[in-house]
């Protein structure tokens, strides 16, 4: 029993004014969803922001299954693809039956697709959990794939099946045309499942979600059926995936093959742990770096997706907790006032850390462009593949920047356990 | 009035070696009943056989009357018997307050309830309160239950078990790994909060077990030997041969 408990938490997990603070973070994140646009008005900037708006929707329905009732999926995005097919064929009927459904319901139709694909599957799949439940969703995944590209009347083989947004009637005057229009529907999505996902984990199901995630044997004597809880959970999870898979759908006007794939499941598994599952933000913010580096790696370099391994690696040997655990460990700190003695350590990091990345960087690049001879352009600085200049740069910077990085992290380790024995003894870390 | 669990030639096979044979007990209403025996006697498979997490190979399970065996372990928990773990076995990255209170939802009838905020459930925070109190762990609320020591995750385990309300409460060696102070401790919270409960309790420290039951089974490889009031156990030659390690004379 820790002695020096000087603070008093409050059992019910509220602290005093949290409820304000609370309101306060959803409504910051309201008026950014509204005002971005506004400041950075190019084409490309919308488009980027439409599309880390439908994967931060696909991430927090993925953190479902992953963060709060422990079910590793590989197959999720069945779900995502199958809520967009569903919308591109609603949106087509209702053109062509002229039903009185404007494009702002839509979504809700892609939502149903993937709920209704999660209620026939899910019972079967979530018998049980860990391994097989994984195996499954990756057999389910191929299967619905694979099925995609021979059920053609459904899912139009390899074209897909196409859409016109702007064919539907129209709300409030909007065409849905325009990227701007588009942005602000997703928008306005976005902000609707994450407030519904977030309540969510304030229900009884979210909190016996995460019982049957930490230990589904005691949830039976609990009198808590783990079997029901997973399923429930699934559907949740395929709903609010169908919706971003009809937001997809909205956003490009078409639905194919490659939304219900592999690459697909794969992205938001990962977008989801490195923002990590132990927070409901975590997904947020893996949905947005995942999403903004894919747009911006994917101009800057061919072999993008080996820095997405890099990344992905490290997460999962540094910092389990992905970037939300990394944020959070600092909470005791600010709390206990000793996160200043911290940061000088941070700071005299950064400079080898950042030797040792561009170290890495340069070795990757060289490799990928020796046959080719493309001059790599970093941050401003030309190295030529083939020269002897270049190899060695890269290998200083890699070897030396590890020797001194590993020094500096050393010096990370001691700062935090000085800091973080203060925050022990004034009660603000278990 | 009918016993609260009544076992009845119970068997129980894993391939070819009897772990139970033929296990009769009867625990009446309102009794502390504890079962006791040499290591490897089946008393934790006893538990298993009566709670649903095993079913027997044969024989029958009876709760206040009901026919259990064969029911799943959350099936026998609705129906009043509530159980804890020889290891501990709690929700270990949910924090105390929230191992009570997922351990309430249930009996307060809110099952899988995915419109009700969870915070604003007044009589499921009022008895979440008053359970941690009772286990004295309201100061240790928010704590990650993973964090506790050993002592107060064993409290909190018998906190879990009888936050539904069971009218049986079965606790297999709740004082196991306790030390002297410890173990005092645990067996006051149990005799205070089972009051009025049916306990059966799996307990090698004698001391607890004689100082707590009202009866005694002695299990001696997968079969009771004897059962009766701790004075007749004491004496019973049968008990002292097979458990107490004592010739009979």
């Amino acid at each position: 029993m820790t002695t020096a408990t000087t603070s008093t938490p409050n059992v019910t997990g509220k602290p005093a004014g949290g409820n304000l603070r609370f309101y306060g973070v959803w409504l910051i994140g309201v008026i950014a969803l509204i005002v971005l646009p506004m400041i950075f008005s190019s084409g490309g900037s919308l488009t980027s922001f439409s599309l880390i708006g439908i994967a931060i929707v696909f991430a927090l329905s993925y953190n479902i299954l992953l963060g709060q009732t422990g079910l590793l999926s590989f197959g999720h995005a069945v779900h995502y693809g199958l809520g967009g097919f569903a919308a591109c064929h609603m949106m087509n009927a209702v053109t062509s039956h002229g039903w009185p459904v404007p494009l702002p319901f839509i979504p809700l139709f892609g939502g149903i697709g993937g709920l209704v694909f999660a209620m026939i599957i899910g019972w079967v799949m979530t018998k049980r959990a860990g391994t097989v439940f994984a195996m499954i969703s990756l057999g389910i995944g191929e299967l619905v794939a694979s099925s995609s590209l021979i059920l053609r009347s459904v899912f139009g083989g390899e074209s897909g099946v196409t859409t016109d947004r702007t064919a539907l009637p129209k709300m409030f005057g909007w065409t849905f045309g325009p990227q701007l229009q588009v942005y602000y529907l997703i928008a306005f999505w976005l902000v609707l499942s994450a407030m519904a996902m977030y309540a969510l984990t304030r229900t009884p199901l979210g909190r016996i979600s995460n019982a049957v995630r930490d230990n589904p044997e005691r949830v039976q004597f609990i009198g808590y059926d783990p079997h029901v809880v997973r399923y429930l959970a699934f559907c949740f999870a395929g709903f609010f995936a169908g919706i971003a898979g009809g937001l997809a759908a909205i956003n490009f006007e078409i639905a194919n093959s490659a939304y219900l794939g592999a690459i697909q499941s794969g992205l938001v598994l990962f977008s989801t742990f490195i923002g990590g599952t132990a927070y409901f933000f975590g997904p947020i913010l893996g949905a947005i770096l995942v999403t903004y580096l894919q747009l911006g790696l994917t101009s800057v370099t061919s072999v993008w997706q080996l820095y997405f391994g890099i990344i992905f690696i490290g997460i999962v040997m540094f910092s389990p907790g992905g970037i939300a655990g990394l944020v959070m460990m600092h909470r005791p700190l600010v709390r206990a006032g000793t996160l200043w003695t911290v940061i000088p350590s941070y700071l005299v990091a950064i400079v080898p850390t950042a030797a040792l990345a561009f170290g890495v960087i340069l070795t990757i690049e060289t490799i990928a462009r020796y046959s080719g001879g493309d001059a790599i352009n970093l941050f401003g600085i030309g190295f030529k593949p083939k020269s002897p200049v270049t190899w060695i740069s890269a290998a200083v910077l890699v070897v030396g920047g590890a020797f001194a990085a590993r020094v500096t992290w050393r010096r990370i380790a001691d700062a935090w356990d000085r800091a973080a024995t203060v925050a022990r003894d004034r009660g603000y870390l278990a | 009035m009918t016993a609260a669990i009544e076992v009845r030639a119970v068997e129980k096979r894993f391939g070819n070696v009897d772990i139970i044979r033929d296990l009769n007990l009867s625990v009446a209403q309102g009794e502390r009943h504890a079962i006791i025996g040499p290591n490897g006697a089946g008393k934790s498979t006893t538990f298993n056989l009566i709670s649903g997490h095993i079913k027997p190979t044969s024989g029958e399970v009876r709760l206040n009357g009901d026919l259990i065996s064969g029911l799943r372990p959350f099936e026998i928990n609705r129906r009043g018997l509530s159980r804890s773990f020889q290891v501990t076995n709690v929700f270990a990255r949910m924090t105390v307050w929230e191992n009570v209170r997922c351990a309430v939802l249930w009996a307060t009838g809110h099952r899988y309830a995915f419109w009700k905020n969870v915070d604003s459930l007044p009589e499921v925070r009022e008895r979440t309160a008053r359970i941690l109190d009772d286990i004295h762990l309201t100061h240790r609320g928010d704590v990650p239950a993973g964090l506790l020591t050993y002592a107060e995750q064993r409290e909190l385990e018998i906190g879990i078990t009888i936050a539904s309300g069971a009218t049986v409460v079965m606790l297999d060696e709740p004082t196991a790994g306790m030390s002297h102070a410890e173990t005092e401790r645990a067996v006051s919270l149990i005799r205070r909060l089972t009051e009025g409960k049916t306990l059966v309790i799996v307990e090698h420290d004698m001391s607890v077990v004689f100082g707590l039951a009202d009866r005694i089974s002695v299990l001696v490889y997968g079969h009771i030997i004897a059962s009766g009031t701790p004075e007749e156990i004491r004496r019973d030659p049968k008990v002292k041969e097979a458990y107490l390690g004592e010739e009979a004379h």
